[in-house]
């Protein structure tokens, strides 16, 4: 064992439940919303960092280092997550066709899909706690790589290069997934919040 | 640049896939000046793509207030914790 390594006395892992297992926790449902999974990747994440106790270099702060771990165990939910709709969801959105709310030729909206307004497009809007739960439900409700990549690039606020790398998407497709993600979840608030 | 003729101009201010797409896309990297001419240009003549601009930006703005509020409320059971706690002071111990 080379615990007695200098870097490795940084480390305090029997405070680590105390100090960061709440913080973990919050940190992973926010971008998996399945608390069960979530516990466990806390778990996950403080035994993998019993094991590679020798691998902190001591340029982070303990704190970062387990985030990283937990971030990276998130990023594989979201790839396994993914992964099944990944190749059908590709060669889906490189063509236009079954889009439901642009026409397909000219590209304008289709007027069912008018987008009207919320009525809270106000600055104290983002208060609004009920807003949040149908924001919420309606990200539950996207195609899981959709999801993937609106949790990663809106929540975890990473670059558009790291979630390409991350998901294995082109750039193009990326962009197209974004804008149908964000579509869709416009018109879900429209239609379950108004 | 191409000139814009009518049919052109026609069909920018019909695309309103192409205007959203180039409103997501703006949001996080720079377009190109065509394409920045071209989005100003349909926001211009069309008022639902101006009504998906802002919900959009509101949208994002609440993705990230989601983050803050779930820190202040979440809380692992204290169950889970002690006996993980256990597991940590089990493998501390053997080490």
């Amino acid at each position: 064992m080379k615990i007695e390594e200098p870097k490795s006395h940084d480390l305090t892992p029997r405070l680590w439940v105390d100090k960061y297992a709440d913080y973990l926790y919050g940190y992973a449902c926010v971008r998996i919303d399945d608390k069960e999974l979530a516990r466990d990747l806390v778990q996950e994440t403080f035994l993998a960092a019993l094991e590679g106790i020798e691998k902190f270099d001591g340029r982070s702060s303990e704190k970062t280092w387990l985030t990283a771990i937990l971030k990276n165990k998130i990023f594989d939910v979201y790839r396994k997550k993914s992964s099944r709709q990944n190749k059908q969801a590709t060669e889906q959105i490189t063509t236009t066709e079954g889009d439901e709310f642009f026409d397909d030729d000219s590209g304008h909206w289709k007027e069912v899909h008018y987008p009207t307004s919320f009525g809270i497009e106000e600055p104290d809007a983002l208060e609004n706690k009920e807003f949040q739960q149908v924001l919420k439900s309606c990200i539950k409700k996207l195609p899981p790589l959709w999801e993937s990549v609106f949790t990663m690039k809106h929540i975890d606020d990473e670059s558009s290069e790291a979630i390409c790398t991350e998901l294995k998407l082109t750039a193009s497709n990326f962009w197209v997934i974004i804008h149908r993600a964000k579509v869709n979840l416009r018109a879900c608030l429209q239609r379950n919040w108004i | 640049m191409e000139k814009l003729n009518n049919d052109k101009v026609r069909k920018i201010l019909n695309d309103c896939r192409k205007a959203t797409f180039l409103v997501e896309k703006q949001q996080s990297e720079k377009i190109t000046a065509e394409e920045e001419i071209e989005l100003q240009l349909h926001l211009k003549g069309c008022d639902m793509c101006r009504i998906f601009m802002k919900q959009s930006a509101l949208i994002n703005q609440f993705a990230k207030k989601l983050v803050g509020s779930a820190y202040n409320e979440l809380r692992l059971e204290d169950g889970f914790k002690e006996q993980l706690q256990k597991r940590i002071d089990k493998k501390m111990d053997t080490q």
